[in-house]
């Protein structure tokens, strides 16, 4: 079924793109991840502009975050005072993130910065979750007991100053901390279109040492309101988001998302988290490959537009 | 005897045009509409060759058929080899490239046309005069533009068809020209030649106008004038779809 994109004034085949959006959202429902690092590749594979599949793809991710943040607040799995902190962090790390975003384009280098970032960041991380969900399985294999998980942030947190105390999340840190991460995480969220909770969860749980029962809640409420910031931010300034690419990501991403919420209470932990690294090293080494490997076409056009 | 003469000689350039051929030219559509449904289109550009006195010549002429979209500056930018990684290297940035060019003739154009009016009249993707704004020597130049009409063929946006224009009886003509989906909105022109002893004889031209209609029109309207406001609706639609997803599981399980 063909359908012609408004913005990115190009026809695709609409029941890709909803089965893409629910291939990418069964996955981010299953390992409670937005997908936005999985989406926004497959759309620039499909051949969706990158300034557009970036910004669409945000858009989805608030999609596909906000049942799930809305279900941990009920359950009170959120810090809404260290939300709040990551939040604002994320919204000045969106404004600096735009702003590299154009300085990168006008020298030509969005792609292979975006590439790289994505190698570093997802083989890092891949590896880190390789690592700990073998050893995790082979302790379930032994029957050895899991070792008490160290509940300490990291002494990098420890010596910044002006602490404050965050109940929720058994925390008496330094509020630059969060703000930070939640910088970091708004710059990748506006230049790569991903939510980032593959980088915030391990951050909150290793550097902050924040509870486990607030993090993937607190990450979640973070994530929704810097997509949806990053999402205005586009509009406004580039006219990038297509909202009926979006919409179509959306009704797939949103299906796909509780169906694999589903499937994920009947696996075990451990084994998702190997499959989700084993995912996230796919996607690295994919990317990595494309850096490496002669593309077919060495030049490229780029217009006033984009 | 004299003014006879200088009768003739005021005549001549008129008996001259007068044996010259004339073309009508006609499209299947002057205007193209984008709508939800646009996966493309076939422009049909066709014809009559009307030869004075309705006589035909010994040699049929050629005709080619160009159709040119709206132009824009633009930037090349070639990969190069850094520590393994392809990054983007040389640039050249080009003042004027049409969006769209497609080009049908009666027969190869080195076949039809002698080089310079194939270039005054930018007939056949090789002589498209894209004017490097960047001082660069006009080997790079050529490789660059090379590279921009080699990517702008395979999208499909640049077409060449020698053998496109079919001439029946000697009189009439016509061409399809494709027009791919992704084809840049604007006011493109269709310019149809007449070529004989390789050079252009006679020319028509006829406007063209691709826009987006309707839905796709009011989308790209308000995505541009209304930036913010349409952030915020498809901020709206992404809670509201993830909101009503989670709802609706919720209660059935």
């Amino acid at each position: 079924m063909d359908l012609y994109l408004p913005i990115a004034e190009m026809s695709v085949n609409a029941l890709v793109i909803v089965a893409l959006g629910l291939g990418v959202g069964f996955l981010s429902g299953m390992f409670g991840v937005g997908g936005g690092f999985l989406t926004t590749p497959l759309l620039i594979f499909y051949g969706i502009p990158p300034a557009i599949a970036v910004a669409s793809s945000a858009t989805q991710v608030t999609g596909a975050s906000v049942s799930g943040a809305l279900n941990h607040y009920r359950a009170g799995g959120v810090d809404v005072k260290m939300g709040l902190v990551m939040v604002g962090g994320g919204l000045v790390g969106a404004a600096a993130g735009s702003l590299l975003f154009q300085r990168l384009q006008t020298i030509g280098q969005v792609d292979v910065v975006i590439g790289l970032t994505y190698v570093a960041l997802l083989g890092t991380i891949g590896l880190l979750m390789l690592k700990e969900s073998l050893a995790a399985l082979r302790r379930l294999r032994s029957g050895a007991p899991a070792p008490r998980p160290t509940r300490r942030h990291h002494p990098l947190v420890a010596v910044l100053p002006w602490r404050m105390r965050f109940p929720r999340s058994g925390l008496y840190i330094s509020p630059l901390a969060p703000f930070l991460i939640g910088a970091l995480v708004g710059v990748l969220t506006v230049i790569m279109g991903v939510g980032g909770g593959f980088i915030l969860v391990p951050a909150m749980l290793y550097l902050l040492g924040m509870a486990a029962a607030t993090v993937v809640g607190t990450s979640l409420f973070q994530i929704v309101f810097v997509t949806a910031v990053t999402t205005l931010l586009h509009a406004v300034q580039s006219q990038t988001v297509d909202i009926v690419l979006a919409a179509l990501l959306l009704v797939g991403g949103v299906v796909g998302a509780q169906l694999g919420a589903r499937m994920a209470q009947r696996l075990a932990p451990e084994r998702l988290r190997l499959a989700l690294a084993l995912l996230v090293l796919a996607v690295a080494l994919r990317l990595l490959v494309g850096l490496t490997l002669t593309p077919s076409d060495l030049y490229s056009i780029e217009t006033a537009l984009a | 005897m004299r003014a006879l003469l200088a009768l003739l000689l005021a005549l001549l350039p008129a008996l001259a045009r007068a044996a010259e051929p004339t073309l009508v030219a006609d499209l299947s559509q002057s205007r193209i509409d984008i709508s939800y449904r646009f996966a493309g289109e076939e422009l049909l550009v066709f014809g009559a060759i009307q030869y004075p006195g309705g006589r035909l010549p010994a040699d049929v002429p050629g005709i080619a058929i160009v159709i040119r979209g709206p132009a824009e500056p633009l930037t090349i930018r070639r990969k190069g080899r850094v520590l393994g990684i392809w990054v983007n290297r040389e640039a050249v940035r080009f003042e004027s490239a049409p969006g769209f060019y497609a080009v049908a003739t009666s027969a190869p154009v080195d076949q039809l046309l002698d080089e310079r009016n194939a270039a005054i009249y930018e007939i056949g993707l090789s002589y498209l005069q894209l004017s490097p704004a960047t001082a660069v020597d006009p080997e790079t130049g050529r490789r660059f533009q090379d590279g921009l009409l080699a990517l702008r063929r395979k999208a499909g946006l640049y077409v060449e068809q020698p053998y496109g224009v079919r001439i029946t009886a000697d009189v009439l003509y016509r061409a399809r020209i494709p027009i791919p989906s992704a084809v840049p909105v604007g006011d493109y022109r269709a310019e149809i030649y007449l070529i004989r002893d390789g050079r252009v004889r006679a020319r028509a031209t006829a406007p063209i106008i691709i826009d987006k209609t309707g839905f796709e029109r009011a989308i790209w309207l308000f995505a541009h004038r209304h930036g913010f406001a349409y952030g915020l609706t498809a901020v709206a639609l992404a809670l509201g779809l993830g909101l009503a997803a989670g709802l609706a599981f919720a209660r059935r399980g």
